[in-house]
């Protein structure tokens, strides 16, 4: 209504305003110039999001390997590919590890940060410049902090075991144990998860007025109970972003684990995201690769889905 | 109510300042825990400035300093900086000069079909880049943009500009149209409008668009990864890696790459301090 308001009031008296016909017309050059300023996002998305989305789908269908790039050849091979990733022996590690790894890692994220939140809230002296310094680590590329960690966490001569060391314990084996390395890989990953947590919650906390906390404390509600009856309910929906945004990106990740393990020891830290890495651009078996890639984006975008819908209802609220 | 709102208003302020003098105590355990998140940045440093980092004798204070980590780094890694200064850079240009005028038209025209390119930009945040790679490893060795400086550019730009366009259309979106429609009543149109007007005064989504696109772009190691094989186009973040993948016995030339690795982040952030509302973010995240 307010575009053909806008367009009406444009009328530079080359053409009468108010025939039908005319402002039909002057209707449609305005969407055209609409789509014309949003055209070129359309082409780079589709190039870049929905051709490889397809071209996926169809390469997790054949027999995809080095020798296609030679002879251009690549027979179809109807769902062997996501039988092969099935029966794989180490589907289940790598399946069971992205739960891990992405459990561990929101859970832990999420408690820290709002323990952070939480706890910067209570502005005390310097608070707003202890928690601009705590996004330090975000100046950081991912595999420079991966990079800093392997350091840290060196069997040998890492800080981490030095320091445990005062204390007479034994150098622990944190990225060459199976066992452990996974332990170690989530480790830094919610590491990494905090600041954007506590950033986020604590914009989260803020927008809860002081007005419902003093009122809750006439009736005595403080503390935990303040807690529980004023500020989780107002953050619920803010709770809902941070964390499903945080599930969709801990699928994404790469970086940390290629940088930290390289999937290892023995596929301990192995993740689907990384896996499909390995498929594609180690053992060269591309259709295998985008088999896993596909899995992978189903997980995401049922997450993704969700938070749609969360957002979705927060703007209708 | 919106997280810019949040994030602008010191709420309650007075109301506690008469207590914060009892307050000390809180300051010295949020030390503790800064302490605690920020090491790992210490350790960098701290390494990068000694010379037999690796052997069992780093020091938690590089009590004699050395710059050899930081003369081998750039010796071995200074042009991988440099291919990733290119390739971020033309990424910002390449992102803005998509970005920009999309989020005005998302923001302005608002069209039937737009709702659904929003919505298929909020879906392309949680595609992994992994699913990316593999389809444009096969699409760039047809054409020929493997081991290049655009197709490096293109994959990032490509990661980049959804986010963009969210973030500066959040702020688009507030520009009164009466401002717009002034301008096109004087006989300017849309495209002119859209340069002299619009722009200049998202200046400061556009800036903040344009950090985010950097930093992005900058840390990007998955396409580095996938998409380039030969040293003659070897980002720093896949310099970084190649380090990780032998047995590094000197971890001084490693820290030092992490640390210049780190500095354009960190100038630019300073530099673009003043135009970054954190608030166009918050905006862009809901």
């Amino acid at each position: 209504m307010a575009a053909v308001q806008a367009d009406g009031a444009r009328g530079t008296g080359r053409a009468t305003p108010g025939t039908a016909d005319s402002r039909r017309r002057r209707r449609y050059s305005r969407d055209l110039t609409g789509w014309l300023f949003v055209a070129p996002a359309i082409v780079f998305v589709f190039l870049f999001f929905g051709y490889p989305i397809i071209k996926n789908l169809t390469m997790s269908l054949q027999d995809y390997t080095t020798t296609t790039f030679f002879t251009g050849f690549a027979p179809w091979v109807g769902f062997s590919n996501y039988a092969a990733i099935v029966t794989d022996p180490i589907f289940i590690t790598t399946v069971a590890n992205t739960a891990l790894f992405t459990i561990g890692s929101i859970v832990f994220q999420f408690a820290f940060g709002l323990g952070l939140a939480l706890f910067f809230k209570r502005n005390f002296p310097l608070s707003g410049f202890l928690r601009s310094l705590l996004l330090l680590p975000w100046l950081l590329p991912l595999i420079a902090s991966a990079a800093v960690w392997k350091w840290i966490l060196d069997q040998g001569s890492g800080a981490l075991n030095q320091f445990l060391g005062i204390f007479g314990i034994a150098p622990v084996p944190w990225l060459v144990n199976p066992t452990v390395a996974l332990i170690s890989v989530i480790g830094v990953n919610i590491w990494l998860g905090i600041p954007f947590n506590t950033t986020i919650l604590y914009s989260g906390l803020q927008a809860v007025p002081e007005q419902l906390y003093e009122a809750a404390s006439l009736d005595g509600a403080v503390g935990w109970k303040a807690f529980w009856h004023i500020t989780w309910p107002s953050i619920r929906s803010v709770v809902g972003v941070v964390v499903v945004l945080g599930v969709v990106y801990t699928l994404k990740v790469v970086d940390i684990i290629l940088g930290l393990t390289g999937g290892g020891p023995a596929n301990s830290t192995q993740t689907l995201a990384t896996w499909a890495y390995q498929k594609s651009f180690v053992q060269f078996l591309f259709g295998q690769g985008a088999a896993v890639s596909n899995l992978l984006i189903v997980v995401s975008l049922a997450f993704a889905l969700a938070y749609l819908y969360m957002t979705r209802r927060e703007v209708d609220e | 109510m919106t997280a810019t709102h949040a994030i602008m208003t010191p709420y309650g302020r007075s109301h506690r300042q008469d207590r914060s003098s009892q307050q000390w105590p809180l300051t010295v355990l949020g030390l503790v825990f800064l302490a605690i998140m920020i090491f790992p940045v210490y350790w960098m440093i701290n390494s990068s400035l000694q010379a037999n980092s690796g052997a069992a004798t780093t020091s938690w204070i590089p009590l004699h300093p050395t710059f050899a980590g930081y003369r081998t780094a750039i010796q071995q890694q200074g042009r991988n900086l440099l291919t990733s200064l290119i390739v971020s850079t033309g990424t910002v240009l390449l992102a803005l000069l998509i970005a920009t005028p999309a989020a005005y038209g998302l923001a302005r025209f608002r069209l039937r079909g737009m709702r659904w390119f929003v919505f298929v930009l909020l879906i392309t945040q949680m595609i992994p880049a992994i699913v990316i790679a593999n389809a444009l490893y096969t699409l760039f060795n047809n054409v020929g943009l493997l081991n290049s400086y655009l197709g490096l550019i293109l994959a990032d730009t490509a990661a980049q500009v959804p986010f963009a366009i969210i973030l500066i259309r959040a702020f688009m979106a507030s520009i009164p149209p009466s401002l717009v429609e002034a301008a096109l009543v004087d006989g300017a149109n849309d495209v002119r409008a859209f340069v002299f007007i619009v722009v200049p005064i998202s200046k400061n989504a556009i800036v903040t668009a344009a950090l985010f696109t950097f930093l992005g772009a900058w840390g990007d190691f998955l396409f580095a990864l996938t998409l380039t094989s030969t040293p003659a186009v070897r980002p720093i973040t896949l310099g970084i890696y190649n380090y990780l993948g032998a047995n590094v016995q000197e971890w001084g030339p490693v820290m030092a790459t992490a640390v210049l690795a780190s500095i354009p982040a960190s100038v630019l952030l300073i530099l673009a301090q003043k135009y970054i509302s954190a608030g166009a973010l918050g905006g862009a995240i809901k």
